[in-house]
């Protein structure tokens, strides 16, 4: 079969620091109809510039320094920006992060749609609307016939992907570029809109490119994988080869993550570093967005706080930290009674409860150097200043794997996302704390950097027996590093228990549900899961 | 400190040049100036010759004169009222913005009720009070403008103040001061310093227009803005001498404004 996009040779630059840098160099991929190619790499590796790359389109600031770019027969690279819009769209579609941000708001979603063809002169208006109403109901959105009619602000986030998807087709290109289309959604929408990407690829018969960094995603929906890494290609194979087979380092690595880490047992004689009895809190005075809360955190343990967005976690955690009192309930911290408000409580308890947040660029001062944010802690709780306070620092430093020589005195905007949340977590140890409160600590990091945090995390504990209480919606971070997991849904805890116990069945019904949305690095999995959803509804 | 200026445009240096220029002449004006700041000395507005560099006033000073003097009261007197008007406002509106509360209800409330009356009516009130002295001069319009600098501090404050790293410093237990000092200010800085170079040169206009209604600097004191206005009928006789004074200000406000840019460019991290 030919094919329908053949890239060779790609290089493409980018603008910055006075200069241009290759971001993507030497890259060649093909495409049959049928075929999905998924491209998995970090941040910066390329991914989304080689998608755009593939309708001839090179972002602000980038160029396509040469290549060819093939799509059934016209060569992209040197194409007239008119040409280029006739392509677009209507051989080749692209499918954006956030739909949410895509959609006009003040439209209808069907006429969204039907814009496209109608401007093209594919189809008349009522045609394209009838159009619309079949593929929204091959990509299982909820009643076909009306959805269409509605603004964008009314449907779900992963409905509104859909759409999104559905929008892609209207042209009915042969070629869909996904990039990143399920990463701003919950574990349980994604399954909805991968469902839809197999259908369009597999039963109408469209070739897709599908770049993400999550390669148990991708492994779901695409024939082959390329690994990309800083713009040049690691490795690239069949889906079920790659995984089984990696040949490279990186692939490994990338495979490798979340990998679970020895779980401790919990005893009743343990030290309890923190219980809360009995918590209710409200924002507004009548509506309690916390009700009957208990917890024990133990010393030297990692208590994982799962839910979805909304469902109370971070609230917790303030009600913990005092920034939000809490309207009844106690919270017992080494054996004290913690009053609810922050003024209240002693320098000595805030010292031993630090907090790491999920945004590491919110949580530095851009205006100080790293010596100054960790050097605040030294000098507030213990009055260390001067040379005691350089080699403190340096000492930090090392622990987190950070080189002092280099980092000490440079300003918090200077370092990466990585680095900076490395930088939050020394500025918690300074305070030599016996426990840390790890709000979303990871999710806002690169799978790779992510895991080397959680891996120091873990390090940590191992050394100084600190206590963790770790709140995500990730439940691939809670399997690597929880000792005991506690779920909430709708400011109520669900279920709590050791790993083993709330893991393994049987399961609570929302628990069930939670765990099994969570792709595996399983080409098959996404099948057999909606194979099973299918029959439970019959 | 040397190599920041050694590194800084050329449109910076201007404005430190122009700046510089205006503190010199102010600071040396009884050695510079040829004449007495009060004394007549000519004919009602000569025109410009060897004896009178800028030609005379309305009234037979030498403009040349007055102008030194001038730029003396007038930079001094601005600058201190700008001072204390963002000394005075900022301090207010970042107390607000992290007390919260009915902290900042109470401040915010005050400053809504002299922000509804008209300044300058506002100011005349006071002044025909008190009476028109210097200190009450510097104090009134510092207060009027602090109104200003408050709102916009406020604003700037409360967007900092919800960021983590503000959080962080209170769950460490840190004080009001020591959050406002190093957390909030040096973030605020650069819509501030900006809004400095603005409110400087409005303070020159409006000691102006409260000359003009003879309740700014009195005379015989020299002031830029009060010389534009004692010779704004020279303009009828097509004789350039209301113009001087006018161009003085309007060149010291490219100054200050030309090494404010500098400075938020600097401070905003943008460095293109």
């Amino acid at each position: 079969m030919n094919n329908l996009i053949e890239i060779k040779n790609l290089y493409i630059e980018g603008f910055y620091e006075e200069e241009w840098h290759p971001i993507v160099s030497d890259i060649s991929l093909e495409l049959k109809r049928g075929e999905v190619l998924g491209l998995i790499g970090e941040s910066g590796a390329g991914k989304s510039t080689i998608g755009l790359a593939s309708m001839g389109y090179a972002r602000q600031g980038c160029r396509i320094t040469s290549g060819s770019i093939n799509l059934e027969g016209i060569e992209l690279f040197d194409a007239t920006e008119e040409d280029l819009r006739l392509v677009r769209g209507s051989k080749i579609a692209y499918v954006a992060q956030s739909a949410a941000a895509s959609f006009n708001p003040s439209h209808h979603v069907i006429k969204q749609y039907a814009e496209a063809p109608v401007h093209h002169g594919l189809m008349k208006y009522k045609e394209a609307e009838e159009e619309a109403i079949e593929i929204y109901r091959r990509l299982f959105l909820p009643t076909p016939e009306k959805i269409g009619y509605r603004y964008p602000h009314e449907l779900s986030g992963g409905q509104l992907q859909r759409a999104m998807v559905a929008m892609a087709m209207s042209c009915k290109p042969d070629i869909i570029v996904f990039d990143e289309p399920t990463t701003a959604l919950d574990v349980t929408t994604q399954i909805e809109v991968l469902a839809a990407v197999k259908e369009i690829t597999e039963k109408m018969n469209k070739a897709a490119l599908y770049i993400t960094h999550d390669l148990a995603v991708v492994a779901q929906v695409a024939h082959r994988i390329m690994v990309l890494r800083n713009g040049r290609l690691v490795e690239e194979g069949e889906t079920r080869t790659l995984i089984k087979k990696p040949k490279e380092k990186y692939t490994r690595e990338l495979l490798n993550v979340r990998a679970l880490r020895e779980t401790k047992a919990i005893t009743d004689k343990m030290d309890v570093i923190l219980e809360i009895e009995d918590v209710a809190a409200t924002y507004t005075g009548h509506e309690n967005v916390l009700e009957d809360i208990n917890l024990v955190v133990r010393k030297g343990r990692t208590v994982a706080l799962v839910g979805e967005s909304g469902s109370g976690k971070s609230t917790l955690a303030r009600v913990i930290t005092g920034l939000l009192p809490a309207i009844h309930g106690s919270i017992t911290f080494l054996g004290k009674k913690l009053p609810g408000s922050l003024k209240k409580r002693k320098k000595e308890d805030l010292r031993r409860m630090q907090m790491i947040y999920q945004m590491p660029d919110t949580a530095l001062n851009p205006k100080q150097t790293v010596r100054e944010v960790i050097g605040r802690p030294l000098q507030f709780y213990f009055g260390i200043r001067g040379q005691k306070a350089k080699d403190r620092i340096k000492d930090l430093l090392r622990k987190i794997e950070l080189d002092p020589d280099i980092y000490i005195d440079r300003l918090t905007t200077e370092l990466s996302g990585g680095e900076k949340q490395r930088i939050c977590i020394a500025r918690a140890l300074a305070a030599e704390p016996d426990l840390i409160i790890c709000d979303e600590v990871t999710s806002a990091l690169d799978q790779l950097v992510a895991e080397g945090i959680l891996d120091l995390l873990q390090d940590l504990q191992n050394k100084t027996d600190m206590a963790y209480l770790f709140i995500t919606h990730d439940l691939a971070t809670v399997k690597a590093i929880a000792d005991k997991i506690v779920i909430m849904l709708e400011g109520k805890i669900i279920e709590q228990g050791e790993k083993k116990k709330v893991l393994a069945p049987p399961y609570h019904e929302y628990t069930d549900k939670l765990l099994a949305s969570v792709p595996e690095m399983d080409p098959d999995w996404l099948d057999n899961l909606l194979d099973e959803r299918a029959s439970t509804f019959i | 400190m040397l190599k920041l200026l050694r590194q800084s445009p050329l449109s910076a240096r201007i404005g430190m040049g122009i700046v510089l220029l205006n503190c010199l002449v102010a600071i040396f004006a009884p050695l510079i100036a040829p004449y007495g700041e009060t004394s007549v000395v000519g004919d009602v507005w000569e025109s410009f010759c060897g004896q009178f560099y800028f030609g005379t006033d309305h009234i037979g000073r030498d403009l040349f004169t007055r102008m030194v003097f001038g730029a003396r009261n007038t930079i001094v007197l601005a600058f201190i009222t700008t001072i204390l008007s963002f000394g005075f406002g900022s301090f207010l509106g970042f107390i607000a913005a992290v007390k919260g509360g009915w902290v900042d209800q109470i401040i915010s409330r005050i400053i809504d009720i002299i922000m509804a009356f008209p300044t300058l009516i506002f100011a005349l009130m006071i002044l025909s009070v008190l009476g028109s002295s210097i200190p009450t001069l510097i104090f009134t319009i510092a207060l009027l403008d602090s109104t200003r600098v408050y709102r916009l501090s406020r604003a700037v404050a409360m967007d900092i103040e919800v960021m983590e790293f503000v959080e962080a410093a209170r769950l460490r237990g840190e004080g009001l001061w020591w959050i406002i000092r190093h957390e909030i200010l040096p973030n605020a800085m650069p819509p501030l310093v900006a809004e400095f170079g603005l409110r400087f040169c409005f303070v020159f206009l409006f000691i102006a227009s409260l000359s003009f209604l003879g309740l700014g600097l009195q005379p015989p004191l020299a002031d830029w803005g009060g010389m534009v206005k004692e010779n704004a009928g020279a303009i009828t006789f097509g004789i350039y001498t209301p113009l001087i004074p006018a161009a003085a200000i309007a060149f010291l406000t490219v100054g200050v404004n030309l090494i404010v840019d500098w400075f938020l460019h600097l401070s905003s991290g943008l460095h293109e």
